[in-house]
């Protein structure tokens, strides 16, 4: 197979016979650089204070979320506090969610399951989960989460029973929510710390169940 | 309840899906400030008392698959909201 080079990589003329990729950056990431470099210059900001904030998004990861959780779960006093004040709760744990302006825990039961949405945009209980990741921002999640949403778990690996209740929150507002997952069954021997690797992000955000506990002794 | 039918411009935080729809108030989250005014570097006053309204999945969506007793809660601010 023949092809002319020179029609497909203008290149080819200074003796490149291949293409190369564009690296030209996209019309909103030009905006936000320009916008990096004037607030700098102009002194509202440092480069310094931009890498503390990076460094401050990037500390927040599901851990956090999962600490709770599992605390939770060992802890009937703490639980009944992460419910009634979650805000309080996170303080006793060290976890800083004074960022969010109402923060409420939804309780998940045998016969009842709660999952989040943000169908405008992408609110999410960042100071507790992070970034969000891409599927909770797709278009899809967003909208067949509240129109579907056992559709939706049962792709994520849980198909429920008709009998289990599935309540959704399109969390449009000022409130943020965070999903107490059932504790798995067979987890009775394991120590928090154990059972805190179980609590997922998504069992948070309430597509899925917890991971199963682990079984002891095995490979 | 019922969510107001309104169809305006801007950043609007009840989603159109709901507009319309008839529902109960669940709980009342307390006094905020209007996003739909700080959206536009505006004061956001005055406050909005926000607002956890409860629908029936079945009633919102025709073709609802399963859970007769399934629920959609969204937080809708006071003046998206008009009596029955």
């Amino acid at each position: 197979m023949s092809t002319d080079l020179s029609t497909v990589n203008p290149a080819t003329k200074d003796g490149h016979d291949h293409p190369h990729p564009k690296h030209e950056l996209s019309y909103y990431a030009k905006r936000i650089y320009a916008i990096r470099e004037l607030l700098i210059e102009k002194g509202v900001i440092t480069q310094e204070d931009i890498q503390r904030q990076i460094d401050y998004m990037e500390a927040r990861s599901p851990a956090n979320g999962a600490r709770l959780v599992a605390r939770a779960w060992v802890e009937p006093k703490f639980k009944a506090r992460l419910l009634a004040d979650p805000k309080a709760a996170c303080a006793e744990m060290g976890i800083d969610a004074t960022s969010i302006n109402e923060f409420v825990v939804l309780e998940n039961t045998a016969n009842l399951r709660h999952l989040v949405v943000c169908t405008l945009c992408s609110c999410y209980p960042r100071p507790i989960l992070g970034r969000p990741p891409d599927w909770y921002k797709s278009f899809n999640y967003r909208s067949r989460a509240v129109n579907d949403p056992r559709g939706v778990m049962r792709e994520f690996g849980q198909g429920l029973p008709d009998d289990v209740e599935v309540r959704v929150h399109d969390s449009t507002a000022d409130i943020r929510y965070l999903v107490l997952p059932l504790r798995p069954p067979g987890t009775e021997g394991m120590s928090e710390k154990e059972l805190a690797k179980l609590v997922t992000r998504d069992s948070m955000v309430g597509v899925v169940d917890p991971l199963p506990a682990i079984p002891r002794g095995g490979s | 309840m019922r969510v107001r039918a309104e169809e305006r411009p801007g950043h609007i935080r009840t989603p159109f899906y709901i507009r319309g729809r008839v529902g109960w108030v669940e709980k009342v989250y307390g006094d905020f400030l209007n996003p739909e005014s700080l959206a536009y570097g505006r004061d956001g006053l005055p406050k909005r008392t926000l607002y956890l309204v409860g629908f029936h999945q079945k009633e919102i969506w025709g073709q609802y698959r399963a859970g007769a007793q399934d629920k959609l809660y969204v937080d809708i601010y006071e003046h998206w909201l008009e009596p029955l």
